[in-house]
């Protein structure tokens, strides 16, 4: 028999997985900032047959109408971005402020609260975000974004409620009002530093969903409409031809996955590097 | 005239059940109070209105003379730097992600003290028996122990003379306790010290005076010495009574 202590189960080491969220988010970055000023063809443009496989001339083949996929895809790389980013900033600063505020409420105030955003909740996101791209005049990758980062913020509104509310009852927290800091000032350098590692972590995951939804959006026409060639809507166009060319669905579900993960991952990295308890003891 | 004079304070979170029942307490400069109870007899919540965290439903509260008002924030501002408080638990009193120095610097900041606040937090340190290169360092490096001294730290670093422990040693094991103990004792030299406890053998030790407390009630005070000799309350001699001793009768010190 060993005599050697078991360890905790394997883990990746911390600065691993920092640097392939760092990679994976990168590459994808640069795509889009590469997008901006470089394209191999004319997004538009009916470059090649139809339906071509991989080719050195396409490197991932064409669509169905003969434009380039590549091209496509890294637009969608921008477009990706775009709406994680967006999506996640808006629903995080309605969601966080409302959340802290709900933990500070009086009980009246909380309670409603606490029973809208169960409402909110249950509606699925894609039907919040589908009404209010309805709301608003046209269908564009703004409304779309705005329209997502709503219905996101109900849920950062009530996990930042709990989490806060379990920071508060801290004695931590009791000393710094008897040290006269504000509530402004134990809201800054008290709770959302100890509630950021749980939220950060819910960001990346709807920093994903996100994207995924705005596919979604696409697909029903409320999303950034032509020629804004996001994943969801190649997607959504490859899906009559999946079995003839699987590419055309494979390239742009690769690309969602792929910087899915990435975000996640990098979520995790950061989260570690900062948090103090975690470094090396 | 009394650094705190509390006269026939009353609070109670529901109207039918009142927490306490018009308490009156005196701490002179200097003093050394211990304010034993059992659980649920008030301590805490005494505590909480002389932090002026909650205001009592009727009597009043004085601190050097003037009262005790959490709408003024000129007077809490004066309040808070002269009074402080050490908790029970020392792994939910320090905030996992700043750093000792931080901690300890934040009534400095908060209330806006003059000085050299570095220098201050390290003489903190000192005080209570930490190295000054304890400041860089998180809470979650340090014992028990260690982490309760910091919490003292930062209740001493503005210069009380009002230290309010909240059963402040229970949570300790015993050879960490007596540490704690002596230097809450040292301490006391140069404050007023209100010892909130339900361990009448540590508060023996460290107060010279002592108050019981009894669902919201002062069943009695005095000299610790007399009271604990021939206490006259029969729920202080029952809590005299439920002390464990040890056989052999070892000196207390």
């Amino acid at each position: 028999m060993s005599t050697t202590i078991a360890s905790a189960p394997a883990r990746p080491p911390r600065s691993l997985i920092l640097w392939a969220g760092l990679i994976l988010v990168g590459l994808h970055v640069a795509t889009g900032l590469l997008s901006l000023v470089w394209l191999p063809y004319e997004p538009t443009g009916m470059v090649g047959m139809r339906l071509e496989g991989p080719s050195l001339v396409h490197w991932i083949g064409t669509d169905r109408l003969g434009r380039d996929l590549f091209t496509q895809l890294m637009i969608g790389s921008r477009i990706a971005l775009v709406v994680g980013i967006g999506a996640v900033a808006i629903g995080a600063a309605i969601g966080v402020t409302l959340g802290i505020l709900a933990a500070f409420a009086s009980k009246w105030l909380d309670d409603a609260l606490a029973a809208t955003l169960d409402i909110l909740i249950a509606f699925p996101t894609l039907l919040i975000a589908m009404l209010v791209v309805a709301a608003s005049d046209t269908a564009s990758l703004w409304s779309a974004i705005v329209a997502l980062g709503i219905a996101l913020s109900a849920i950062v509104a009530r996990l930042t409620r709990i989490l806060a509310k379990r920071v508060l009852v801290m004695d931590y927290i009791t000393a710094a009002r008897t040290s006269g800091s504000s509530w402004p000032k134990i809201v800054a350098i008290h709770i959302l530093p100890n509630i950021w590692p749980t939220l950060s972590v819910n960001f990346a995951l709807q920093f994903g969903l996100a994207v995924i939804a705005e596919a979604s959006l696409s697909y029903l026409g409320l999303g950034a409409p032509p020629p804004n060639a996001s994943w969801g809507r190649m997607l959504q166009e490859a899906q009559g031809t999946v079995y003839t060319a699987p590419l055309g669905a494979i390239a742009p579900g690769l690309a969602l996955v792929s910087l899915a993960i990435g975000v996640n991952l990098l979520a995790d990295g950061l989260r570690d590097s900062i948090d103090p308890t975690r470094r090396a003891r | 005239m009394s650094l705190v004079a509390v006269d026939k304070v009353s609070f109670g979170y529901t109207a039918s059940r009142p927490i306490l029942d018009a308490v009156s307490l005196d701490i002179a400069p200097g003093d050394t109070i211990g304010l034993v109870g059992e659980s649920g007899s008030g301590k805490t919540t005494l505590l909480r209105l002389l932090l002026g965290l909650a205001t009592p439903d009727s009597g009043t509260i004085h601190f050097d003379g003037s009262p005790l008002d959490p709408r003024n924030g000129a007077f809490m501002r004066q309040f808070r730097r002269q009074a402080q408080v050490v908790f029970q638990d020392p792994y939910s009193s320090l905030d996992p992600r700043q750093t000792i120095f931080s901690i300890i610097a934040e009534p400095l900041r908060s209330l806006r003290l003059a000085g050299d606040h570095a220098a201050m937090v390290a003489q903190a340190l000192e005080a209570v028996g930490l190295t000054p290169d304890a400041a860089t360092r998180y809470p979650h490096q340090f014992s028990g122990g260690q982490r309760q001294r910091i919490a003292i730290a930062r209740a001493i670093v503005p210069g009380p003379r009002l230290l309010l422990a909240d059963e402040a040693v229970s949570a300790l094991d015993l050879t960490t306790k007596v540490r704690v103990v002596e230097l809450l004792a040292r301490l006391s030299a140069s404050m007023s010290l209100l010892f909130v406890s339900h361990d009448i053998g540590v508060v023996a030790a460290l107060c010279r005076r002592i108050v019981i407390l009894e669902q919201g009630r002062i069943v009695e005070a005095g000299d610790t010495a007399t009271v604990l000799a021939n206490p006259r309350h029969p729920y202080t001699q029952r809590l005299l009574a439920s002390v464990p001793r040890l056989t052999l009768n070892e000196a207390s010190t």
